[in-house]
């Protein structure tokens, strides 16, 4: 950043268009230059793919989708122009990351459709490019109305309780829906549309960077020394209980496994990095894995996750109808089935496993695109993940540092959860992976989570520290 | 805050460093342990996407893939199928596959690892995958012979190299036609299955690997044999007591020789003259001598309780565990519970004529990508040395005797020195008898090592005897291959 140090000086870019009187001298936009070119690069990739799939799959290709595709990039392109107005510093490689992502989704999703014979507007891709406009447009509004993200710091306790009623929805009567055994979704009709959780964890961000901030002295100095750490007051542990509370419920009422660590993860983070307690992690975790054991033993459906996981391959389990190893086995088998450089586009046999367009993307893509493919993706992952916490590590006020690192954690937790639950390294829990799987609502929310990162990094860039802490 | 970003930072690539491996774990390291189980329909489509490569025999295919029209794409083709289909197996639609369409199917279907640069090749220079190519050791005059001599026996005749464990020929009767379940309609491969399966003469056994085991009785005695003069308490001249009938201790159990009388006469009978023979009693009061440890251990030098991949799996055959005295003069004379395959008894017989080294069986020469580049060839690999050179010489010099002027008399072969040993073994108060003939040929310079199994007393109940029925099957088939 020392090479940007001189602009510091400058007028304040982000007031708006120039006026007639404020003469605004053009310097070249190195970073959004070099995100163009990226961005070029990742439309490229996605079009190569939706046309591999359709020699893969159907040996001819078909103009239709390779359109609604192109219209998508128009947006993408909208979005990186408006960022050369109003956020000309931010990160150059989050946009592309999330298109190259986004598109790779679009096209295993529209492969699916191939083998399941769905076209047209009831298929799951055109559904899918859909809501990706739709989240696009999402995040362009938020990068044009959050000039400065301190401004969400205000609404802290809002955040919390648009949080809370987010994860309430599913669970009024009416709007409610149950899909395969989780209540996590809303909707209209008989239509399960959204999932508020997605956006939900946006909030819990929100609110948790803003509270820590307010509290974390409180949370962090006093109590006693034991086994080397410090550890809370009782009366201090609240906040812990109600988050820990929150989650235990949303594995009780809401039979989501997968998004209660999710969150527990994201609040127990963000909790050590404004605290620095150790203890503070040493306490969550161990309340969560009681949770999850005292879960295990009383939930069916975790105990069936605890059993699917330990032994999948059981004869017994494998041919258990409901909540039984069998689409677990099947991700394996197509994982496997990929070995190293995979089927190739339209080549594999993803569909042959249940839900191979959401919770089990990733393995329909490992199928197809092999090893190789998956390394790709991972990262592309750990890149968006590491340049999020950049912003942590360069930010100026606690408050955006933690958001930063809040947001990039979320996204880096949740690759864990779902491709750990997929390769068997944790119990599979049903997640969506993020940019990649079918589903509106997490498209809607990751889409805004990088708008978010992009607005944080803009204002790091235009406000470089001069000290930096060790 | 940033020492504790740092932290949380090092979690997050730990997180994804673990994705990294559990990933490869899968996709590499398991992918071919998850190709092979049988809940796999991926394995099944893709092994029949591919033109799966051939089995062949002397150059020609035995089991080979063409064109289809329907899902499959190709079509499992298997010529002269019942000679080579305990060679071969089968692979349905649905269900295992079996034999070498089993064991090298990795191979066959192009999905083993060391075939992943080659099909990387095809898959830029677009060509259509293609499975390797299988050359199997067996000889066509060998396996022809041994199919016609059998006849209609219920059984199996196995030959192999002495000095290479190669198996040259495997047949086993009743068998049945891999055509029948390679067809593309599973309903009917189901109704097929379910008919072999319910035949009482089981033809879906293989009878030289396998299959309901039968005790061995006489032929086993070559291992007996081989524990004495291993000990070097005994020679072939060493004596025996000579009665009609013993006693098992701690039983009502009574030993007969075959004849019914005694061993060649007289008050003691030699070792040599026992096995020649092939008399009970001497060998029943060697057995207990000697001790079911040092029978045991020899037996397993020879390759009892072990298990064989040919690469096929094949059924270990068995020297019991701990027995009583009465129990190991039973198993002397190759009948209580010993369990043997003609594989098994040709790996004795092989190990003689190998001097004392018993090689590992072995169905397959070489593996060849659709480039003709060797992905594997199949050196010949001892199992290791069953007795030593001076034993096997003289034991050789026995199963000489035995057939030149014993109880094998009619493997002899005029101009050739054939060894051999016959067995005739009970299953059961009044069940048919098991009938063995193991040995090699020519016995100066041993090429071929042959045993032959014939159950159910073929045919004749407890009439039938070893030399009378398994003995010019071994000749039939050594002579054949012999003027070739």
């Amino acid at each position: 950043m020392t090479d940007r140090a001189g602009r510091t000086a400058e007028a304040p870019r982000s007031s708006g268009p120039p006026t007639g009187s404020v003469r605004r001298i053009r310097l070249p936009q190195r970073l959004r230059n070099m995100e163009l070119w990226l961005l070029i690069v990742a439309c490229i990739i996605n079009a190569a793919a939706i046309v591999l799939v359709q020699l893969g799959a159907m040996g001819r290709i078909d103009t239709q989708l390779v359109l609604l595709g192109a219209g998508l990039s128009v947006l993408v392109f909208g979005l990186h122009i408006a960022m050369r107005f109003v956020a000309r510093d931010a990160d150059p490689f989050l946009l592309p990351i999330a298109t190259v992502l986004n598109g790779l989704g679009i096209a295993m999703i529209y492969r699916i459709d191939i083998a399941d014979g769905e076209s047209g507007w009831e298929s799951a891709s055109v559904r899918q490019i859909v809501w990706s406009a739709i989240a696009i447009v999402a995040a362009i509004v938020t990068i044009l109305v959050i000039r400065n993200h301190r401004v969400l710091f205000r609404y802290t306790y809002l955040s919390g309780l648009v949080a809370i009623v987010l994860l309430l929805l599913p669970l009024v009567p009416g709007i409610g829906r149950e899909v395969s055994g989780a209540r996590v979704w809303i909707g209209i009709g008989d239509v399960a549309t959204f999932q508020p959780g997605e956006i939900a964890k946006i909030a819990l961000a929100v609110f948790f960077a803003g509270y820590l901030v307010r509290n974390r002295d409180s949370l962090s100095m006093v109590g006693r020394k034991f086994l080397g750490m410090q550890f809370p007051r009782a009366r201090d542990l609240g906040p812990l209980l109600v988050v820990w509370a929150l989650s235990m419920a949303v594995i009780v009422f809401q039979r989501d496994l997968g998004t209660a660590l999710l969150y527990f993860g994201l609040f127990l983070v963000m909790l050590y990095v404004a605290t620095s307690r150790l203890s503070w992690v040493v306490l969550g975790l161990s309340l969560f894995i009681g949770g999850a054991i005292v879960a295990s033993q009383t939930l069916d459906y975790v105990g069936n996750r605890f059993a699917n996981w330990l032994d999948p391959f059981n004869a017994e389990r494998f041919d258990q109808e409901f909540g039984g190893s069998y689409q677990l086995v099947q991700g394996l088998f197509g994982l496997g089935n990929g070995g190293l450089i995979g089927t190739g586009w339209g080549q594999g046999r993803p569909d042959i496993t249940p839900v191979p367009q959401s919770d089990y993307i990733i393995a329909s893509l490992g199928e197809e695109l092999g090893l190789a493919g998956i390394f790709a993706i991972l990262a592309l992952y750990v890149l968006f993940v590491a340049r999020g916490f950049r912003i942590g590590f360069a930010g100026q006020d606690d408050f955006g540092k933690l958001l930063g690192v809040g947001l990039s954690f979320v996204i880096a937790l949740q690759v864990f959860i779902v491709v750990g639950g997929v390769t068997r390294v944790i119990p599979l829990t049903g997640l969506t992976t993020p940019f990649l799987a079918a589903g509106g609502s997490s498209l809607v929310a990751n889409w805004i989570i990088v708008a978010l990162l992009l607005r944080l990094s803009d204002t790091v860039r235009n406000h470089p520290r001069l000290v930096i802490d060790g | 805050m940033n020492r504790e970003l740092k932290r949380v930072t090092i979690v997050a690539l730990l997180m994804f460093l673990t994705l990294f491996v559990s990933t490869t774990i899968i996709q590499y390291v398991q992918a071919e342990a998850l190709a092979a189980d049988p809940r796999n329909s991926r394995t099944l489509y893709e092994s029949y996407s591919v033109e799966r490569g051939p089995i062949l025999v002397g150059g020609d295919p035995i089991a080979y893939s063409q064109p289809s029209d329907d899902d499959y794409k190709f079509q499992r083709v298997y010529s002269n199928g019942p000679l080579y289909a305990p060679v071969t197996g089968y692979i349905p639609v649905n269900g295992e596959a079996t034999g070498l369409e089993r064991s090298l199917n990795s191979y066959l279907s192009g999905q083993s690892s060391s075939q992943f640069f080659d099909q990387l090749n095809r898959l830029i220079s677009g060509q259509d995958p293609m499975g390797a190519s299988v050359e199997v050791a067996i000889d066509p005059v060998a396996q022809q012979a041994a199919w016609d001599a059998l006849g209609d026996y219920t059984g199996a005749v196995i030959v192999t190299e002495p000095s290479t464990g190669r198996i040259l020929a495997m047949v086993t009767k009743p068998t049945y036609d891999p055509n029948a379940l390679a067809v593309h309609d599973s309903a009917q491969v189901q109704a097929t299955y379910d008919g072999l399966l319910a035949d009482p003469s089981d033809p879906l056994f293989n009878r030289a690997t396998g299959g309901d085991m039968n005790p061995p009785g006489s032929v086993f005695k070559l291992v007996v044999t081989a524990a004495a003069l291993e000990s070097g308490r005994y020679t072939p001249e060493s004596t025996f007591p000579n009665p009609s009938s013993l006693t098992l201790p701690g039983t009502d159990a009574v030993v007969r020789n075959s004849g019914g009388g005694t061993c060649g006469g007289g008050g003691e009978v030699t070792l040599a003259d026992a096995l020649r023979l092939s008399c009970n009693i001497p060998f029943a009061e060697l057995g207990m001598e000697l001790g079911d440890a040092a029978i045991r251990e020899q037996a397993q030098k020879f390759g009892f309780n072990s298990e064989f991949e040919i690469p096929t799996a094949t059924e270990p055959s068995v020297y019991p565990r701990v027995l009583d005295e009465a129990q190991t003069a039973l198993t002397a004379f190759g009948q209580g519970d010993v369990r043997a395959t003609p594989m098994q008894m040709a790996m004795v017989s092989a190990a003689i004529a190998n001097g004392g080294i018993v090689m590992d069986p072995d169905l397959v020469d070489a593996i060849t990508a659709p480039d003709f580049t060797p992905l594997q060839e199949f050196e010949p690999a001892e199992f290791g040395r069953a007795i030593s050179e001076e034993t096997a010489n003289t034991m050789v010099q026995m199963m000489v005797n035995g057939v030149e002027n014993g109880a094998a008399s009619n493997a002899r072969i005029d101009g050739v020195s054939v060894a051999g040993k016959t067995g005739t073994a009970e299953n059961g108060e009044s069940d048919p008898y098991t009938l063995w003939f193991t040995g090699f040929a020519p016995a100066d310079n041993p090429q071929y090592a042959i045993t032959v199994l014939v159950e159910d007393g073929g045919g004749l109940g407890q009439e039938g005897y070893g030399n009378l029925i398994a003995a010019p099957i071994a000749k039939q088939v050594l002579e054949a291959v012999l003027n070739t």
